[in-house]
C-alpha cells in the first residue's frame, strides 16, 4: 500500500494551508515546508481573490469610485473612503465644513472598534477559545446598529462625499453613543479577565513570533505590528490629518515584539479610540454637514496626489495621478496588510505550525485588503 | 448470586443502552450548556427544547455516503472508529451503579477500564495513518503523545487511592466511602492529607484523555481542519463522536467512584443509584464549562503540565501516602 | 522552587476567573433573534434596494433625465423614455413620459450616488432586505411595474 506522505530527499513534506481553511481568514494559501510539526520554510500564494479595484479606478469617476472602497477592508470600511475623500478634497481644494469633519472622525473611530472585536473573536476562536467570539460579536452589533441608523448599511458603508458627508446624525446616534461607550469599557474588563489574564492564552502568545523592528522596517509594516515591536509610529500623531490634532489621546508601543504585544496594543487601542469618540462627542459643533458649491463633477488639476491615514490595519496610502480628466490617470492603493503578511514569510521559520497560525492571527490579516 | 447467562445478556445490553442514550444526548446538553454560555438559544426546534435534534442528527449521519480516501489503508481506516467506541461501552460492564446494580462487577474493576482506555490511544494513530492526509496524521501524532502522557499521572492518583482503600474492586472502593461527604475520598484524612490534589489531578487527566478542551490537540479544529477525523463522514464520524461522550462518561463515573463516593448520599441517608447519576453529571457540566471557557494549550504547554507538574506531585503524594499507611 | 509553586497558584487562580464569567454569562438572557420566526424592524435610513416615489396623481415623478443611469458606477440601472403631445394652455407640447425602468439588482452596490443625483426627488431606498431566490432572474426588477402594483 502506498506510503501516505511524500518525504523530500531532505525528509521534509509539503504541506498546503490551502486556499480553504479555517485559520486563514479570507482566500490565502501558504506552502509550507513541515519537518514533523516544524515549518522549514513557508511562502504565501496570494491573488484568489483580486478584483482589479485599481484598474476600477482607471475607469470610473472620482465618485463613482466611492463604493470601490468600502469593498477593500470591510471590518474598517470608513477609514478607506477618509483617505480617498481626504485625497480629493485636499487635491481640489475644497473646505469641508467642521461638524462634518468631527463626524468623521467619530465615525471612524467607531469603526476601528468594531474592526478591533471582531480580530479579537477571531483570534481567540483561533486558539480554541470559541466564547469571546460571541460576546465580541455582540458588541459589535451595538455599534453596527449605532452606524446603520446613520448611513444605512451595516458593513460596506458609502457615506463620505466629497465636501462632507451624504446624511447628518441625529440625537439618537449621540446619546446610544454616548451609552456605549462606560458599556463598552465594562466589556474590555471582561476580556481581560477571561482572556488577557488566562494563564493558557499567555503561555500560548508569550514569546511567540518575535519580530524584530528591523524586519518591521524592512518589510514596510505599520499599524499594531509595528507598534507591538517598539517602533511609535501612527499616521494620526506623525502626519496629522483631518481634526486629530484636536484630540488627546496616547499612542499604545510595546517593546517585546512577540504575539502577545500585539495583542496589548491592539486592546489598547479600542481604550484610545473610546477615549477619542467622547471627545468628539463633547466638541461637535453645530453646522452644516456638506460643502455650499460642491462641484457636479470633480476633476482634479494635473498632479500626483497622495493621502496617507490610519486605519485599523496599518497606513493605508491612497496615491492618485491626475491628467485633468475626470478619471483618475493611475489610482495607487497601498495596503498596509500587504506589507504586514510578507513578515509571516521569513519569521516563521523553525516555529510550530500551531506558532505560527497563531501569529497569522495576531498580523490581523484581511485577505481581499491584500489582493485588491 | 449465580450468573445465569439471561442476567449476563440483560445486563450488557442496559449498559450498552446507557451508553448509547448518554452519548446521543450529551451533545445535546453540551451545544445547549455551550449557546447558553455564548448567549444564544442553541437547538430548540426540532422537538421541545431541541430534545429530537440527536435522533435526527443520527438519522442524517446515517444516510450520508461512506466515503473511504482513494489510496487510504481501507482495514485501518474503517477498524478505527469501532475501535474508538467499543472500549468505551465494554468499560460500562464493569461500573457499579448502586449497591445492586452492576452488570458485572470484577474483582480488579480499576485495571480492566484503565486497560480498556488505552485502547483508545490505538484508535486515534489507525484513523490518522489510514486517512492519507497530512493533517490526520500530524494531528494523531499529536492525541496520541498526548494520550500516553496523561495516563501516567491518573494510574498513579487512582493506585493512591486504591493504596488507602485496600481493594481494586470498584464496588469495594465506593462502599468504603459510606456513610456521608466526610468519608469520601475527596477529603484529606490522617493516611492522606494531600487527597484534594490527587482528586484535580485526576480531574485534570480526565479531560486529556477524552481529548476535551483546553487539551483537544487532536482535533484541533482550528488548525487542523478537524484533526484525526477530518476524513471521516457519515456513522465514521457518528462513532467518534459518540466514542468521545461515552469516554466521557466513563471518566466522570470513575472520578465519582474513586474519590466522590459513587452512590453515597452526602449526608448519608438515602443512597441510591440517583445519586450517582447526580454526580456524573455534575462533573460533566464542569467539563463542558470548562470546554467553552479556555483556549486550547500548545503542545509543550500540555506535555509539560504532564511531565513537569502532575507527575512529580503525584510521585510525592503516593510515596506520602504509602509513608503514611505503614506509619498508621 | 518557590517560583515553580507561584505559577500553579496564580495560573489556577486566572483559570477559575475566567470560569466565574463564563457561569455569570450563562444567566443571562439571550441576544439573538430567531429569524425567520421573528423578524426585525429596519432602521429609517436602511438601504434596501432603489424603489421609485409616485407623486399625487400615482405617476411617478421620474422625468427620465437619465442622471442616476450617468452617475451609477455599475451600470445597473436602464431606462427608457417616450415623447407624448400633451395639452398645455392649448398649445401641445411635447413632454418625455417614463416607459421603462429597470434595475438590475445583481450589480447594485447601493452606493446611493442615483438617490443622490436625481434632482427631482424620483428615487428612494427601499427596506426590503428578505431577498433570497435561486434564479438570478428574479434580480431583475421592473421599478415600473413595481410603483404600479403599489399603487393598485
Amino acid at each position: 500500500m502506498s506510503a501516505p506522505i511524500q518525504l523530500r530527499p531532505d525528509e521534509t513534506f509539503l504541506l498546503n494551508v490551502g486556499p480553504q481553511h479555517p485559520a486563514t481568514h479570507g482566500v490565502l494559501r501558504v506552502k509550507m515546508q513541515m519537518d514533523g510539526e516544524y515549518i522549514v520554510k513557508a511562502e504565501t500564494v496570494l491573488g484568489y481573490v483580486h478584483r482589479m479595484h485599481e484598474k476600477m479606478g482607471e475607469n470610473r469617476t472620482y465618485a463613482q469610485y466611492l463604493p470601490n472602497l468600502s469593498r477593500l477592508d470591510y471590518l474598517g470600511a470608513l477609514g478607506y473612503t477618509h483617505g480617498h475623500v481626504l485625497a480629493i478634497e485636499r487635491a481640489a481644494g475644497i473646505e469641508v465644513p467642521e461638524r462634518a469633519e468631527y463626524i468623521r472622525a467619530i465615525t471612524v473611530e467607531l469603526n476601528r472598534v468594531a474592526s478591533h472585536l471582531f480580530w479579537f473573536g477571531a483570534f481567540v476562536m483561533d486558539l480554541g477559545g470559541f466564547s469571546p467570539l460571541m460576546y465580541a460579536i455582540q458588541d459589535r452589533e451595538h455599534i453596527l446598529d449605532m452606524l446603520e441608523a446613520v448611513t444605512g448599511a451595516r458593513l460596506t458603508y458609502c457615506y463620505y462625499r466629497f465636501g462632507g458627508l451624504y446624511n447628518d446624525v441625529d440625537d439618537d446616534f449621540i446619546e446610544a453613543a454616548k451609552r456605549f461607550i462606560p458599556r463598552m469599557r465594562k466589556s474590555l474588563k471582561k476580556y481581560d479577565a477571561l482572556v488577557s489574564g488566562n494563564i493558557i492564552f499567555q503561555k500560548r502568545l508569550e514569546g511567540i513570533a518575535p519580530v524584530s523592528a528591523e524586519m518591521c522596517r524592512k518589510y514596510g509594516a505599520t499599524g499594531p505590528v509595528a507598534r507591538g515591536s517598539g517602533i511609535n509610529f501612527d499616521v494620526r500623531k506623525n502626519e496629522p490629518y483631518s481634526v486629530y490634532p484636536e484630540f488627546d489621546f496616547d499612542v499604545p508601543v510595546y517593546h517585546e515584539c512577540d504575539s502577545l504585544a500585539r495583542y496589548k496594543v491592539r486592546m489598547d487601542e479600542m481604550e484610545q479610540s473610546l477615549r477619542i469618540i467622547e471627545q468628539g462627542l463633547e466638541k461637535l459643533p453645530d453646522g452644516p454637514i456638506m460643502v455650499e458649491k460642491k462641484p457636479k463633477t470633480i476633476k482634479l488639476p494635473v498632479g500626483d496626489y497622495y493621502q496617507a491615514v490610519e486605519t485599523a490595519r496599518g497606513s493605508f496610502g491612497i496615491r492618485i495621478v491626475s491628467d485633468g480628466d475626470k478619471n483618475a490617470y493611475r489610482l495607487k492603493l497601498r495596503s498596509p496588510t500587504y506589507s504586514n503578511m510578507h513578515l509571516f514569510d521569513e519569521a516563521c521559520e523553525g516555529m510550530l505550525i500551531m506558532d505560527a497560525l497563531a501569529f497569522m492571527g495576531s498580523l490581523d490579516l484581511v485577505i481581499p485588503e491584500i489582493d485588491r | 448470586m449465580s450468573l445465569t447467562l439471561l442476567n449476563v445478556i440483560v445486563a450488557v445490553v442496559i449498559a450498552i443502552a446507557f451508553a448509547a442514550a448518554n452519548a446521543a444526548y450529551l451533545v445535546w446538553a453540551e451545544r445547549r450548556g455551550a449557546a447558553r454560555i455564548q448567549r444564544r438559544p442553541g437547538p430548540n426546534i426540532n422537538g421541545p427544547f431541541g430534545l429530537l435534534q440527536p435522533p435526527l442528527d443520527g438519522i442524517k449521519l446515517m444516510t450520508k455516503q461512506l466515503m473511504i480516501p482513494g489510496g487510504a489503508d481501507k482495514i485501518l481506516f474503517m477498524v478505527a472508529p469501532v475501535l474508538a467506541m467499543a472500549p468505551a461501552i465494554m468499560s460500562f460492564v464493569t461500573i457499579p451503579f448502586s449497591e445492586g446494580i452492576a452488570a458485572h462487577n470484577m474483582e480488579l474493576g480499576v485495571l480492566v477500564i484503565f486497560a480498556f482506555a488505552s485502547m483508545g490511544a490505538m484508535a486515534i494513530l489507525f484513523a490518522g495513518w489510514g486517512s492519507r492526509n497530512k493533517y490526520s496524521v500530524m494531528a494523531s501524532v499529536r492525541a496520541v503523545s498526548q494520550n500516553v502522557s496523561y495516563e501516567i499521572p491518573m494510574l498513579i492518583t487512582a493506585i493512591t487511592v486504591v493504596m488507602t482503600t485496600g481493594s481494586m474492586d470498584l464496588k469495594m472502593i465506593s462502599m468504603a466511602q459510606s456513610g456521608g461527604f466526610w468519608h469520601w475520598n475527596i477529603f484529606p484524612s490522617l493516611q492522606s492529607p494531600l487527597m484534594p490534589i490527587s482528586f484535580i489531578i485526576f480531574f485534570i487527566c480526565s479531560l486529556a484523555e477524552t481529548n476535551r478542551a483546553p487539551f483537544d490537540l487532536g482535533e484541533a479544529e482550528s488548525e487542523l481542519v478537524a484533526g484525526f477525523h477530518t476524513e471521516y463522514g457519515s456513522m465514521g464520524f457518528g462513532l467518534f463522536f459518540m466514542g468521545e461522550y461515552a469516554n466521557i462518561v466513563i471518566g466522570a463515573s470513575l472520578t465519582t467512584i474513586l474519590f466522590l463516593g459513587g452512590w453515597d448520599c452526602p449526608f448519608g441517608m438515602f443512597p441510591g443509584v440517583w445519586w450517582f447519576l447526580l454526580k456524573i453529571y455534575l462533573l460533566i457540566a464542569t467539563f463542558i464549562w470548562i470546554r467553552w471557557t479556555f483556549p486550547r494549550t500548545t503542545i509543550y504547554g500540555l506535555l509539560n503540565l504532564s511531565w513537569k507538574i502532575l507527575i512529580p506531585i503525584s510521585l510525592f503524594n503516593l510515596l506520602l501516602t504509602a509513608g503514611l499507611l505503614k506509619v498508621f | 522552587m518557590g517560583g515553580y509553586f507561584s505559577d500553579i497558584f496564580y495560573g489556577s487562580k486566572s483559570l477559575l476567573i475566567g470560569m466565574s464569567i463564563t457561569f455569570r454569562e450563562f444567566f443571562k438572557p439571550t441576544v439573538t433573534v430567531q429569524y425567520p420566526y421573528q423578524t426585525l424592524k429596519m432602521s429609517a435610513r436602511f438601504r434596501g434596494h432603489i424603489e421609485l416615489i409616485a407623486d399625487e396623481d400615482g405617476k411617478p415623478k421620474c422625468v427620465a433625465c437619465g442622471m442616476c443611469q450617468r452617475a451609477c458606477p455599475s451600470g445597473c440601472i436602464s431606462l427608457e423614455s417616450v415623447s407624448v403631445d400633451i395639452e398645455v394652455d392649448g398649445k401641445v407640447k411635447k413632454k418625455k413620459v417614463l416607459s421603462k425602468y429597470d434595475l438590475d439588482f445583481t450589480k447594485c452596490s447601493l452606493c446611493g450616488q442615483c438617490v443622490e443625483n436625481c434632482n427631482f426627488g424620483a428615487l428612494e431606498f427601499s427596506k426590503e432586505y428578505n431577498l433570497a431566490s435561486t434564479r438570478k432572474e428574479d434580480f431583475h426588477f421592473n421599478l415600473l411595474k413595481r410603483l404600479e402594483e403599489r399603487n393598485a
